[in-house]
């Protein structure tokens, strides 16, 4: 068997390609980041919430999420609904399996920052006159957010990757990009290399910048800038 | 102004209050002394409703504030009803519990901004000269974790004040606190008494309560063994029980 060879020419020309779908990639990131930020506290709350019914709806949902692969749940989404007069865009479905998909991992992220949160700051607001729902925005989630913003940045950086699942849906994302032109070519090392290589020019910045994340997260709570102590006046 | 009847407390198998009964009226300073585990920290907690007794009524001015019994069952008012009162009854806690996210100021503004809807120059005005009163007009900017614990204690009491209550819970203010900066703590709590503040206080400082005191309590057990004068009680307690313990702190 041959050894293969990196194809400079086919790789210059690929490029444009393969970043539009880079940009896909990282466009799809951030939406579903944005969704699942949001959507992931009200599934915590829900799930921490006194209404029982609740609770069972939202721990089934948030079970259902983490027991079954995220690949069968986009394929579901995209192959079984139009069985159903639902039919979504490739990326539609996308964001949509990817978003129900990590609000349920970050629910578990937040609701243990809630819980780690002592007893007796609640203790504190309820004696102050807070009510429950008002010490849990003010007091209790600014704290428990602070908490896990580390373990989302690392969600999020492997969300990025997931991304590349909705290639099964026909997503023109990079994966997705990538195969297009192998289909043409069969230059299978040339291209997946590329394609492996952007993956980690943006993976790789994500990661240091969630380790330094983690880094302040250690620091505390502290004012911004110490406030200067006046200079003494020197006597003459 | 404030009446406990026949509390009743369990944790699990464990009775902590058994049938007590208290009243408190305006003005007056009660310490509630005891060895721990008696009780009195628990007790305290039923006045605000961090604790929910099993049995008994919780009387302000002569009314049920946190619930009723409607056919025969306890039935709790509606939560603004509770929160209104609890805006009524300043706590102070053995660990603070200042809100670490906040600075000193925004500490004492929180509740009256976010629980009385004042205005955030009203209240910060009012906080400023709050955290004056406590003698940390200085570390208004700082964070609870960069204040000493003494310091910590003087904001989270400032911080109940701003809510202007009709009587202020110390539950072993001072208890965690290193020695050398108990004293700061009781000077400001001393400072509220002579102002004539309606004070119930938990506490092991035996000096404070046979000065500071109108009434002492002790507890044991999970009731009121004697309560009296502090001079009575520390010079002159009735009870067996009462003279165990003090014989056993004052030892110490």
């Amino acid at each position: 068997m041959e050894r293969p060879v990196f194809d400079w020419e086919l790789a210059r020309e690929s490029w444009p390609a393969l970043f539009e779908g880079l940009k896909l990639t990282v466009e799809l990131t951030f939406i579903v980041i944005a969704i699942s930020l949001v959507l992931g506290v009200f599934v915590a709350l829900a799930r921490l919430s006194k209404h029982r019914s609740l609770r069972i709806v939202t721990g089934a949902y948030v079970d259902f999420m983490r027991a079954t692969p995220l690949l069968l749940q986009l394929i579901y989404l995209y192959f079984v609904l139009p069985a159903f007069g639902i039919r979504l865009e490739p990326f539609i479905a996308a964001v949509v399996g990817l978003s129900l998909n990590y609000s349920a991992y970050l629910s578990e992220v937040y609701r243990s920052g809630i819980q780690a949160i002592p007893r007796g700051q609640l203790d504190a607001a309820a004696a102050l006159g807070m009510s429950p729902a008002l010490s849990m925005r003010r007091i209790v989630l600014p704290q428990a957010i602070r908490i896990v913003i580390p373990t989302l940045g690392n969600y999020f950086v492997a969300l990025f990757k997931d991304t590349s699942l909705a290639s099964a849906l026909t997503l023109r994302e990079l994966l997705f990009s990538g195969q297009i032109i192998i289909t043409r070519t069969y230059d299978y090392f040339t291209i997946y290399t590329m394609v492996l290589f952007m993956y980690f020019l943006v993976g790789y910045p994500s990661l240091v910048f969630v380790r330094y994340l983690e880094k302040r997260a250690r620091s505390g709570y502290r004012r911004r800038r110490p406030t200067r102590t006046p200079v003494p006046v020197q006597p003459t | 102004m404030i009446q406990l009847e026949e509390i009743h407390k369990s944790f699990g198998d464990t009775h902590v209050l058994r049938g007590v009964s208290l009243s408190i009226e305006r003005g007056e300073v009660v310490c509630i002394i005891g060895p721990s585990g008696s009780g009195k920290s628990t007790l305290l907690r039923c006045v605000n409703y961090l604790e929910q007794p099993e049995k008994g009524r919780i009387l302000i001015d002569g009314q049920n504030v946190y619930r009723d019994v409607v056919g025969g069952k306890i039935k709790n008012y509606p939560m603004r009803q509770i929160t209104a009162t609890r805006q009524k009854v300043g706590m102070v806690f053995q660990q603070f519990n200042l809100f670490p996210h906040l600075s000193a100021l925004q500490n004492v503004m929180e509740a009256p901004v976010q629980v009385k809807r004042m205005k955030r120059a009203d209240a910060e005005h009012k906080a400023r000269s709050l955290l004056a009163d406590v003698g940390l007009a200085d570390k208004a900017d700082q964070y609870p974790e960069e204040l000493s614990g003494g310091q910590q204690q003087r904001v989270a009491i400032a911080r109940a004040l701003a809510m202007e209550p009709d009587v202020m819970l110390f539950d072993e203010a001072t208890s965690a606190l290193d020695p050398e900066l108990v004293g700061e703590v009781l000077e400001i709590m001393r400072q509220l008494a002579v102002e004539g503040m309606t004070m119930v206080v938990v506490t092991h400082e035996m000096g404070f309560a046979r000065q500071v005191a109108d009434r002492v309590i002790f507890m044991d057990h999970g009731m009121i063994v004697e309560e009296g004068p502090p001079q009575a009680i520390f010079e002159t307690p009735r009870e067996e029980r009462t003279r165990d313990f003090l014989r056993l702190v004052q030892a110490a």
